[in-house]
């Protein structure tokens, strides 16, 4: 099978192997021959207002789905735009696989007309990249890309192509086996160290699990629920796990960390056995390291080897798939005998009792006021609305973590956000990319004032489209996680944390034809989401929320688990 | 300390730039740095010696052995293995120095590769600290010129080079083991 075609034309031979129906960019000079290729081709194509959010679409696409999501852009700056999306693929392990454009193969070096050396540039910001040389490689390279971002622990791939690569005609034979001798996917696990794992499970007075990212990328939630099921462990899914195993399960405490509840930073501080499944001991979730879980026996499950020993070293490490692993892991575990289950059953009933009793005394519940909207109140009432069952995209500062508190995620892949590189500006754009893939269901992109006026510019993508994501900025005239850094660490003097002009939400949606509003009265909350969440189209809800709020409980950057803070110190007034 | 690392790669564009971003990102400082081609032309061996924080040891090595183009990063320097540096020495000599500088040169198994009326150009490979001495050893005789070729390492123990098997390519493919399609569109 073999057939003369151009090399864009190849590329999207290739991409229709990979499974791609959807992609995000934005034309330029030497992607047009790719774009003329696509004019009468099937793939959508998805115009955006901007690069950066060509890479985070892609994002909110993958997160979505796990398939792998692409961006394309145009070579300077274009690529160079790509960037942000880029890191935060690679901080949060997301599989992207982005093609930029580049000037032609004989005035590479020149400094020619947008011209930016892509290839060097995004070295450090992907998991790995090529620049095609010939058309030769093209195929070639291409299905390595998406392979290398979906493999192992995903991230994003580069692929620079030069214009005179994309007008080559070539005969295209399709690749049928790429080789990568030196691409390392470690998946099975170690039987000895799974078996280990298991006693170690058993022995345990107070175990305790710490499920991250990992657990979604893996696809392994029923892995998950079913390893908690069978030794009755305590779970708790970081930021970048929630929804890995179900907020209503019985074994689900919170998340733990920065803005972590009580009960799950208390059970990470007490635990003597935690089962660390696909996390990377960020500081936002240890604090302090060397204060960390300090009577923990730590076993470590990662697919990636560099994670076993970076921050915290393991007792037991055991690199693999988490969902091979668990999967055998729990098949040890149901082998044990009904005498080694019973053995600590009397200390694991009192785990259990002091659990519970954390989460009692400081549960994660939302503040209501009469007179202002609070933001858990917010929060409170998308989580009604989702029922568990709605995809979030969040932007990044405090109205992310209230959300990460307070909405809850039965599935895996329903929350969205930055993570690991804290990109503002993410929201809406990933919003876009989730809906895209999941035109089923409801998408709420809950982005501050701040991140939703990085990202404006995408309204018209969502207008467009007549998109039907449901828009609420979590307003409060600041950049409120930088307000409340420096109400606490700063002596109160706000310097440049205050947004003190947002446009008219109704004027505003109203300008891209679809519908919006503001409130700031607690009676209109309800109501008001509600009538979003029906609109068929597009919504925009601009929520004025009490400005000055906090969030808590909070520890304080370089402080340990322990010396969490419950809620706001005396009030110092603001300086003059 | 210095740790010496070996490193087994494709001899594709970039690659170089990659190990050494390993190094770079987390703020190290190279001391050396051969690369050559292997017998098989499309691999190059490095090696490395780096100033790194012994903690740290192991996860450079660890992401080093991450990169899509690195076959095998061993790290030598605790393990049995050979480690040799060239180095290049121009010293003028004045007539009553010459015959004690080729004395000093022989010592050190140090070779002549140019002789002329200003001095020597002089040649020795050995390990590092040895050369160190020698270099050392030449100064006394006035100002010279001195190159270094970095140090070069060889494991004198068997290591195991695991390579990865050729996988389908395409997503359908991986996945179900489906035909290859083609689109019909055009």
């Amino acid at each position: 099978m073999s057939n003369l075609m151009s090399g864009a034309r190849m590329l999207l031979e290739c991409l229709v192997r990979e499974g791609v129906d959807c992609f995000f960019g934005y034309p330029g000079g030497v992607t047009l021959p790719f774009y003329d290729a696509m004019y009468d081709h099937h793939i959508r194509h998805v115009l955006v207002r901007h690069e950066e959010n060509a890479c985070f679409a892609a994002e909110g696409y993958a997160r979505a789905t796990g398939k792998v999501g692409v961006c394309c852009a145009t070579s300077g700056p274009g690529a160079t735009n790509l960037i942000t999306g880029l890191v935060d693929s690679m901080m949060d392990s997301i599989p992207i696989v982005a093609l930029t454009g580049q000037v032609p193969t004989k005035l590479i070096g020149s400094d020619a007309f947008q011209e930016a050396d892509t290839f060097g540039i995004t070295r450090s910001c992907t998991k790995h990249n090529f620049m095609v040389k010939t058309l030769a490689d093209l195929p070639q390279i291409v299905h390595e890309a998406f392979y290398i971002a979906s493999s192992g622990r995903p991230g994003p791939v580069l692929v620079d192509v030069p214009k005179d690569v994309f007008q080559a005609q070539g005969h295209y034979t399709p690749v049928t086996n790429i080789h990568l001798p030196g691409y390392k996917v470690f998946t099975e696990g170690h039987t000895g160290q799974i078996k280990r794992a298991a006693q170690m499970i058993w022995d345990a007075e107070r175990p305790w699990v710490y499920a991250g990212g990992g657990i979604i990328a893996a696809g392994a939630s029923a892995e998950l629920r079913e390893l908690a099921e069978t030794a009755d462990l305590p779970v708790v899914c970081t930021l970048m796990g929630l929804g890995g195993l179900s907020a209503g399960h019985p074994n689900f405490v919170s998340m733990p960390g920065m803005h972590g509840s009580f009960a799950a930073n208390m059970g990470m501080s007490n635990c003597d056995v935690m089962i660390a499944l696909g996390v990377r001991f960020d500081d936002r979730v240890t604090g302090r390291l060397s204060a960390f879980a300090p009577h923990a026996k730590v076993i470590h499950v990662d697919i990636d080897p560099a994670e076993i020993g970076k921050n915290r070293v393991p007792d037991l490490p055991i690199v693999g798939d988490l969902k091979r692993v668990l999967e055998r892991l729990n098949k040890v575990l149901a082998e044990a005998t009904p005498e080694r289950k019973a053995r600590h059953a009397a200390d694991r009933k009192a785990w259990w009792t002091q659990v519970r009793a954390w989460k009692q005394e400081h549960p994660l519940a939302p503040t209501y006021s009469d007179t202002e909207i609070k933001p858990q109140h917010l929060m409170a009432e998308i989580d009604r609305l989702s029922g568990g069952q709605a995809i979030v995209c969040s932007d990044v500062g405090q109205h992310q973590m209230w959300a990460a508190q307070l909405v809850r995620f039965n599935e895996p892949r329903l929350w969205i956000n930055s993570g690991g590189l804290g990109a503002m500006g993410f929201g809406l754009p990933a919003a876009i990319g989730a809906q895209f893939a999941r035109p089923d269901k409801l998408v709420f992109a809950v982005v501050g004032d701040g991140g939703f006026q990085m990202s404006i510019p995408e309204l018209s993508t969502i207008a467009s489209h007549g998109l039907p994501v449901k828009i609420v900025v979590v307003n409060n005239g600041y950049l409120g996680m930088i307000r409340q850094w420096q109400e606490l660490f700063y002596n109160n003097r706000l310097s440049a944390a205050e947004l003190d002009c947002f446009p008219d939400a109704e004027k505003l949606a109203g300008a891209y034809g679809f519908k919006g509003r503001t409130i700031d009265k607690p009676h209109e909350l309800a109501p008001a989401l509600e009538a979003a969440v029906e609109e068929p189209g597009p919504y925009l809800l601009n929520v004025k929320v009490s400005p000055y709020e906090n969030v808590y409980p909070m520890i304080p950057a370089g402080a340990a688990v322990h010396e969490m803070v419950m809620g706001p110190p005396e009030p110092v007034p603001v300086a003059t | 300390m210095l740790q010496i690392i070996s490193l087994l790669l494709e001899n594709k564009p970039g690659a170089l730039m990659r190990v050494t971003g390993v190094l770079t990102a987390r703020g190290y400082n190279i001391e050396t740095l051969t690369v050559a081609r292997t017998l098989d032309p499309e691999l190059s061996r490095m090696t490395i010696v780096v100033d790194v924080d012994p903690a740290l040891r192991a996860q450079v090595i660890k992401q080093m052995n991450k990169l899509v183009n690195v076959l095998q990063a061993v790290d030598l320097t605790d393990s049995r293995a050979v480690v040799r540096d060239l180095v290049l020495v121009r010293v003028r000599a004045t007539l009553e120095q010459r015959t004690a500088i080729l004395k000093e040169a022989e010592i050190f198994g140090a070779r002549v590769i140019d002789s002329s009326t200003e001095g020597f150009a002089l040649e020795a490979t050995d390990d590092p600290e040895k050369l160190d001495e020698f270099i050392q050893v030449m100064r006394t005789y006035g100002d010279i010129e001195v190159i270094r070729s970095g140090a070069l390492a060889m494991s004198l123990e068997a290591k195991k080079l695991r390579l990865q098997p050729p996988v389908p390519a395409g997503r359908a493919r991986r996945e179900e083991n489906a035909p290859i399609e083609v689109s019909e569109e055009n």
